[in-house]
């Protein structure tokens, strides 16, 4: 080994068989890429709901104790749900609202499977607050229905949003009739 | 190289002395032939279904399963209408309702296993202070595995003569001490099956002990086949690292060889 | 850092954000063209990869945080809905738990390189301290995070550590209580042991910052424990180590995946699957491999040690010490030398007549403290401790001035026996102490310790000094067909 040969310099291994090289380093360096992909999707999905948390994502209920003009909140997905049995009257009064008198318009027969029932989740479309209107004291704001209390939004007998803040009507969320009283919510 | 053999050594020296084995008279309870075992290892799901029902016939009186959900079930091959009938024989206490009791309700497929007894102290009061386990974890908190629950479901035998036995005390060919209090379980003929496989005490303790395996290690048929995946990969890529380690390497080592 | 000369970077961003925070400059210095001997062999790779393992670990822990509940009532559920329920749950904590081992196996033979080949020795003396430092740390964490699950093994393993502390003279019993925040291992204990556990993988990232800042100081030890004299002795880091680290690592990483995938539990205790029952005992307590030597050495001790004996065996020790360490050509003080001698021996004779009447009942002297014992659990517990803090003061006891155990026969032979005897003390942590394992940890303990005093400063003085190669460039270029025939 001759003392004048030159030590290999700082970055750079001496050109030789390129493609070989280049193949080389292009093949780890994918097999990196997708071997770090791998590893970050359980990292990432683990913090999605976990399979107990999955399994209580429907509810069903029993309608059997509510009489005609009462109204029930059941917890679904850690939220309330609030379902009204409505009378005669409140059903026309939703049915005859004009649409452009709405602020998000949608129908009552879009917003109710059976005219009777009346299922949608009761939170708030402004900032998440529980409006009032379930109980027989409760306020029900000047359209009948429902009333936020925490900035003043109210809500028709249909659930639909007429005046306050809020940009939406209540969510309707998915949920079918098992039978003419039991109802499957999620 | 060195590493190598260092990291054998350890292993080697460290792993068979690892399992705190219940020493002393204990007798290594046969090795069966597990369809779960081994790198390739899956569940059968016939042996599962059959294991469920000797689980619900006969373990169920006395050992609680309390961390398998009976939406669980669906690994055995059952569909969604077979999980709520079974999870609907079961009766679960719920509550409180709006006036503050607590009420029965049929089970849900969401909701665990019944266990037989409400707690432990009550447990142990009914079974004359012996306590039986829960079964969710029990091939795993045991430290022969399913080759040992299996052994203690068949080991029952006669005391050797000379052995006092107090009343309500078994003997076990396979329980360490060999003094168990849980009478014999099983006997021939007990749980009727319905696919015509025979009914003999061992067929009932393989099956029991393939669906506790189950229960403890539901993860296990995903994971194996999830490692194969990953080992062949890393042990592809560490080749090609090893490519890559030795091009980047070869001016050096051949400057030393000039 | 680097207010000094700083090249330009080509890339516009990377060039603005370096001339506010050289930090590109020194990721370039530190790990691109930083200078590293050219002859290291796979040994050299396990303090990357422990770094690999620290990491995997906080990130697979805190994933596990997000799940888990530290409550006496819920640990236990919470693991075991983490395993069923989460998605990827039990594939977290399977890396988590069996990482724990193969952090230990990396650092374990991390340590071993530092031993074998002198990394310890000057200049690095503060590196290697730190590194012991990392390794305390590291016991600490890895126990109060086997007591998180709250299984039987957790439960019953807590309560045999912290018991350690009641060994302590007078407040002993105190300090237990303050331990547990109760009277016995409960909620209070495990809630502290998960906060401490979430916070010292952290102090471990400090410290780890330290230990390589050390190390960029002094530049990396080699096998031939030569240091690099010019340009031709040294690498840049990159690429050579970066691949040859990776490649490494890879290999490490899969024979890791063969226990997460495989046997994720072959580490373990079956034990630990049962809920913690402070009214059970599990048959036989162990605790986790990595712990056995040192649970060995604990229990190796079964008998006090008379307080006399013990006085006059430390002030005999303190009187030939200078024998091993005084520079060459310097004379013994012979005078002061033998008034130690002469104390010890009179506290050694006080051991006798006070051993004397232990055994016989009579009193031979009226000593005081003659019944003053350092008991047998204080001794096992000084000795587990000792035997760590043995390695912050073993550059200060190993003068040699020859660095690797290549260059040094003698030394190399105590180094490999001392490796079987700590997997002779591993074997003998996990078999019940009773029989024909005591007497062997005992012997094993002896090894040990008489190594890491005598047995270094002995060599220290009487080993031959060998001729080192002129340079590590000399070293690998004399023996061509060893060091290819390696790849």
């Amino acid at each position: 080994m001759s003392k004048d040969s030159k030590t290999v310099s700082s970055d750079k291994a001496p050109v030789e068989d390129g493609s070989k090289r280049d193949f080389l380093y292009l093949t780890a360096a994918s097999m990196a890429a997708v071997a770090a992909g791998s590893v970050a999707w359980p990292l990432v999905d683990q913090m999605n709901p976990a399979a107990d948390t999955l399994a209580l994502s429907t509810t069903e209920v029993d309608l059997t104790p509510v009489e005609v003009g009462q109204a029930i909140t059941v917890m679904w997905r850690g939220a309330p749900v609030f379902i009204r049995r409505r009378t005669q009257a409140e059903i026309d009064a939703a049915r005859a609202v004009d649409m452009n008198a709405l602020r998000d318009k949608e129908t009552d027969e879009e917003r109710a499977q059976k005219p009777e029932w009346l299922i949608m989740t009761g939170i708030c479309t402004h900032l998440g607050c529980v409006p009032l209107g379930q109980k027989s004291g409760d306020q029900k704001g000047e359209y009948g229905g429902w009333f936020c209390p925490c900035h003043g939004s109210h809500y028709d007998t249909a659930g639909r949003i007429r005046k306050g803040p809020a940009p939406k009507n209540l969510i309707i969320p998915p949920y079918e009739f098992l039978s003419d009283t039991t109802v499957k919510i999620g | 190289m060195k590493k190598l053999v260092l990291f054998a050594a350890l292993i080697i020296t460290t792993s068979p002395a690892l399992p705190a084995m219940a020493a002393g008279d204990a007798v290594e309870p046969p090795k069966q032939d597990w369809s779960f075992s081994g790198p390739f290892g899956t569940y059968d799901r016939a042996a599962l279904q059959r294991g469920l029902q000797v689980y619900r016939n006969v373990c169920a009186a006395c050992h609680g399963l309390k961390r398998v959900y009976y939406r669980n079930l669906e690994a055995l091959g059952y569909n969604e209408a077979q999980i709520k009938t079974i999870a609907s024989e079961y009766t679960v206490q719920d509550g409180p309702s709006e006036e503050g009791e607590m009420f029965d309700r049929p089970g849900r497929p969401s909701d665990k296993f019944v266990s037989p007894y409400p707690n432990k102290a009550a447990a142990k009061y009914a079974n004359n202070g012996a306590y039986p386990p829960d079964l969710s974890l029990i091939t795993k908190a045991r430290a022969g595995g399913a080759d040992y629950i299996h052994g203690v479901l068949v080991g029952y035998e006669d005391a050797p003569e000379g052995t006092e036995l107090l009343p309500g005390q078994y003997w076990n060919e396979y329980m360490p001490g060999h003094v168990i209090a849980m009478p014999a379980p099983l006997s021939d003929g007990l749980v009727a099956y319905e696919d015509g496989t025979p009914e003999t005490v061992d067929q009932y303790a393989l099956d029991v002990t393939h669906f506790l395996t189950w229960a403890a290690e539901p993860e296990m048929e995903h994971r194996k086949q999830m490692g194969i995946r990953v080992v062949l990969y890393l042990m592809v890529f560490t080749f090609i690292l090893f490519l890559v380690k030795r091009k980047i390497w070869a001016d050096v080592k051949k400057k030393k060889k000039a | 850092m680097a207010s000094g000369k700083r090249e330009k970077f080509d890339n516009p961003v990377v060039e603005w954000v370096d001339s506010r925070l050289p930090i590109f400059t020194m990721v370039q210095k530190e790990y691109g063209v930083f200078p590293t001997p050219r002859n290291f062999n796979y040994f050299w790779n396990f303090g990357a990869i422990a770094m690999f393992m620290l990491v995997t670990m906080i990130i697979s822990g805190i994933t596990l945080a997000m799940h888990y509940a530290a409550h006496q009532d819920m640990a236990f559920d919470s693991v075991e809905r983490i395993m069923r329920d989460v998605n990827y749950g039990w594939l977290v904590r399977y890396i988590h738990a069996n990482g724990a081992s193969f952090f230990f196996i990396a650092v374990y033979i991390h340590i071993f390189r530092g031993l074998y080949y002198g990394s310890y020795k000057q200049p690095r003396e503060l590196l290697w301290m730190f590194g012991v430092l990392i390794f305390l740390l590291m016991m600490a964490t890895a126990f109060m995070g086997y007591v998180l699950p709250w299984g039987q093994m957790s439960f019953w393993g807590a309560q045999v550590i912290t018991s350690f502390f009641s060994a302590i003279p007078l407040i002993g019993d105190s300090i237990v209580v303050w331990l547990r925040g109760g009277f016995s291992i409960d909620n209070a204990t495990l809630n502290r042991f998960f906060a401490l556990h979430y916070l010292l993988p952290f102090v471990i990232v400090g410290v780890v910052f330290l230990h390589v800042w050390a190390l960029h100081v002094t530049g990396s030890n080699n096998p031939s424990g030569v240091e690099p004299k010019t340009e031709k002795d040294t690498l840049p880091f990159h690429p050579y180590y970066t691949m040859k680290d990776t490649f490494g690592l890879m290999f490490f990483i899969t024979i890791y995946a063969v226990f997460v995938f495989f046997f994720p539990n072959s580490l373990g205790h079956a034990d630990n699957y049962i809920p913690a029952d402070p009214l059970v005992t599990p048959a036989h307590i162990v605790p986790e491999w990595y712990f056995l030597p040192f649970y060995a050495i604990l229990r190796a001790f079964t008998f006090g040690i008379n307080i006399y004996l013990l006085v006059g065996l430390a002030i005999t020790a303190l009187a030939v010490f200078p024998l091993f360490t005084r520079a060459k050509g310097k004379d013994i003080d012979l005078k002061s030398m033998g008034v130690l001698m002469a104390i010890a021996g009179v506290f050694l004779l006080g051991g006798y007549f006070s051993q004397l009447e232990l055994a016989s009942g009579d009193i031979a002297l009226p000593l005081p403290f003659s019944a003053a014992f350092v008991d047998a659990k204080l001794c096992g517990v000084l000795a587990m401790f000792g035997s760590i803090l043995l390695l912050f003061v073993l550059p200060f006891i190993d003068t040699h001035p020859n660095r690797s155990a290549r260059f040094r026969p003698w030394f190399k032979i105590g180094v490999l026996l001392l490796v079987v005897d700590i997997v002779i003390l591993t074997i003998c942590g996990a078999k019940p102490a009773e029989g024909f394992w005591v007497p062997l940890s005992q012997i094993g303990m002896l090894y040990y310790m008489g190594f890491f005093t005598v047995g270094v400063a002995f060599l220290s003085k009487f080993e031959p000094v060998k001729d080192l190669p002129e340079s590590i460039y000399k070293s690998v270029t004399d023996k061509p067909q060893k060091t290819v025939a390696k790849g």
